[in-house]
């Protein structure tokens, strides 16, 4: 096997023992600093628009932005600056737009270096159905809870002899834990009735097995919140037929990365889908997760959507409840109302005018 | 990829019966009966498998009546953990490597999307369900995804050679090699060897999140698709979702000289069994993909245009549907189907 991914494999579960995710602090009083990533193509825009809403809305608010393209660090291993490092530890609370991974960069994926970095294991994506943007489904209302760090992404592959591969999917006790654990808190803290575990145990029996035990183990401290466990392929059937029987979702890393994508489709798109990450140590990343549109930037033409409904996400996680719903009511009155539409909604405006439309809404609210 | 010609004596067939959980039993005695009254010259020998009772002598001489017969028609079988795992006994002693289904929106069943017409072909054997998994840490389990450029390039070449039969346009590998550059990487590359040697068909690529989030907004643009065995399990049953669910899909496992039919989704529907209210298309038409397997095309012709006139009728839908149908009701509206079709003598099929 190989020695060293062992090693470091166990060091990391030793790790994580010892560490113990504190709660969400609420900050419902004063300005809170958050840090604010715009990333690259679409993002400075968006982020503006963002910005600007926020300002409207009068949310205490205040963002510092910093830059996160990898830099080699001393010892020639990839990291993110400094300062960026800096400013979100002592945040704790990240906004981030689309970032590019430039193919001959030499660095690795901007987003797992976020992720190794700031121990990013939960992935949230809240997937409701916009009114006013029509989907063949009209009632969705869930949320997929998707363990990130391990998994079917450990990216620990070999060539066993030519022509035969072998890919390994890691599970261990502890990020199974910690994943099921978030996820019942998150049902607690945010009104849902059941958390459903998504899993192949029939045929993965050992890996999926030990997931399965670790959520059915912490369900047993949230008898409040429903527990029902779930083959992913009857999922995905049930899914694509009635998405309303589904509340929380919570699964190992591949089929959260399969189900998520399955979900921002019901609902329409990468586009309109907000996102978020939660980390050890308290620090949460929320971030759209479409791509850069490099043919849009700078035409005043992207759609602030998935960027703002995860700002209203990162809101909500702050307690912030009062600015968050008033955000996206004005959000969802402009889709429904559909007279300012950016292109990609079915409308001809320009992201500016989306922005300033939400902006009247917000403040007509007061 | 023509099998030696399966068991048949004096023109008539014998087709390994396993009726497996669940609704299997109660929907196979409707194939039986049908078959029956259709005077389809094909005799069932039923093997029992089933997670109730089987040992591993059971399991040997299912596997043995299946490689004497060549053909077998199955209900699904219930996972039953206190055996080895072995997802599908026969994908392994028989080499069913490739599983296809050919999901069609069909004519009467109330669906989000319309005009769909994709087949899923699913490398059966390897992948994600190679059952090798170890705990060498305590609290840290290893799973093994085994990709081999053999059963890549197969499952290619089964992919590429199918679109050609049937003449479809484009085929589209469903994968990962962004993040499981090698595993994936491989199956890919093995696509694209071989899509190399049929010109006439456009070769696709795409990652399976973006593939399942197109599938549902847009699931008319996929015309046949390829993958391994995980992503298989996951695309098959999102696109029986989208054409109506579990009850209207068949689907084949194909090996080099067997062939296994069954309901797509290979789901058990313990909860439904015995209470007359399953939907039977499935399974019959996965008898009618049998009887086309058998070269019996004039009768898989006959039960497929009833089964399918009987579906579109509203009144008589099941409760997948949204109707109040029973499956008795609905077993006999298509002999009655068939009956209305004429006399069916030897003489004029």
């Amino acid at each position: 096997m190989a020695g060293n991914a062992w090693r470091s494999t166990v060091s990391h579960v030793m790790g994580a023992i010892k560490t113990q995710s504190p709660l969400p602090r609420t900050f419902s009083r004063g300005i809170q600093t958050v840090t604010l990533i715009p990333g690259d193509g679409i993002g400075p825009e968006i982020s503006t628009a963002v910005m600007k809403i926020f300002e409207a809305a009068k949310a205490p608010i205040q963002w510092e932005e910093r830059n996160v393209t990898a830099i080699k660090g001393p010892g020639g291993r990839w990291m993110i600056p400094p300062e960026a490092k800096e400013s979100m530890n002592k945040n704790k609370i990240g906004l981030k737009g689309p970032l590019k991974t430039p193919i001959a960069a030499g660095h690795p994926s901007m987003n797992l270096l976020l992720r190794k970095t700031f121990d990013l294991y939960a992935n949230v994506r809240p997937c409701v159905s916009i009114e006013g943007f029509k989907t063949p489904y009209t009632d969705v209302d869930l949320v997929t809870i998707r363990e990130n760090t391990e998994g079917e992404y450990s990216g620990i592959e070999h060539l066993i002899v030519d022509g035969v591969v072998q890919s390994i999917k890691l599970i261990t006790e502890e990020a199974s834990r910690r994943i099921a654990e978030y996820a019942f808190e998150y049902a607690r803290n945010n009104q849902r009735t059941s958390v459903t575990a998504v899993h192949k145990a029939n045929i993965m029996r050992m890996s999926d097995g030990l997931f399965l035990r670790k959520c059915r183990e912490v369900a047993e401290n949230y008898k409040d919140v429903k527990f029902t466990e779930m083959y992913l392929d009857t999922v995905c059937l049930n899914m694509v037929q009635d998405p309303s029987h589904f509340d929380v979702l919570v699964m190992p890393n591949l089929y959260g990365d399969i189900l998520s994508d399955l979900c921002a489709g019901l609902i329409g798109g990468l586009g309109v889908t907000p996102s978020g990450n939660i980390g050890a140590n308290g620090v949460a990343i929320f971030e759209s997760v479409h791509g850069t549109a490099p043919d849009i930037a700078g035409k005043d033409l992207a759609n602030p959507t998935a960027l703002l409904l995860s700002a209203v996400m990162m809101l909500r996680h702050m307690g912030l409840h009062g600015h968050a719903k008033k955000i996206e009511t004005a959000c969802f009155d402009t889709i429904r109302d559909e007279k300012v539409l950016t292109k990609d909604l079915g409308g001809n405006a320009k992201c500016s005018e989306f922005t300033a439309d939400i902006c009247r809404r917000v403040q007509d609210m007061d | 990829y023509r099998s030696p010609p399966p068991a048949k004596y004096g023109g008539r067939h014998t087709v390994t019966l396993i009726p497996g959980d669940g609704i299997g039993p109660e929907l196979l005695n409707h194939v039986r009966e049908l078959f029956r009254f259709c005077c389809v010259p094909v005799d069932f020998e039923v093997v029992r498998v089933d997670s109730s009772a089987s040992s591993e002598d059971d399991i040997n001489n299912a596997v043995t009546a299946i490689k004497r017969n060549g053909v077998a028609l199955k209900g699904n079988i219930e996972t039953n953990h206190n055996l080895p795992p072995s997802h599908n006994p026969g994908t392994i002693c028989f080499d069913l490597y490739a599983n296809v289904m050919h999901c069609q929106s069909l004519p009467g069943v109330p669906t989000r999307h319309k005009d769909i017409d994709v087949i899923i072909i699913r490398e059966n054997t390897e992948g994600e369900y190679s059952s090798l998994e170890h705990e060498n840490v305590p609290g840290v389990v290893e799973s093994l995804k085994i990709i081999t450029r053999v059963n890549s390039l197969r499952i290619a070449e089964y992919a590429f050679n199918l679109a050609r039969e049937k003449g479809r346009r484009k085929v589209t590998a469903v994968h990962k090699a962004n993040i499981m550059k090698l595993g994936d990487g491989l199956f890919l590359q093995c696509c694209k060897e071989v899509a190399a040697g049929y010109p006439d068909i456009t070769f696709d690529k795409m990652i399976v999140d973006n593939t399942t989030m197109q599938l549902v907004s847009k699931p008319q643009q996929f015309d046949v698709m390829v993958m391994p065995n995980l992503y298989g399990n996951v695309v098959s049953n999102v696109c029986a979702g989208l054409v109506g669910g579990p009850g209207l899909v068949p689907g084949v496992n194909y090996g080099k000289d067997y062939a296994v039919f069954e309901t797509a989704t290979r789901n058990t529907g313990k909860n439904i069994a015995n209470k007359n209210i399953a939907n039977p298309t499935a399974t019959l038409l996965a008898s009618c993909l049998m009887l086309d397997h058998l070269k019996l095309r004039a009768y898989a012709k006959m039960i497929r245009k009833a089964v399918l006139k009987t579906l579109s009728e509203t009144q008589l839908q099941t409760a997948d549907l949204g109707g109040q149908g029973t499956t008795s009701e609905v077993a006999h509206s298509i002999m009655q189907e068939i009956q209305r079709g004429g006399p069916r003598t030897s003489e004029q099929i």
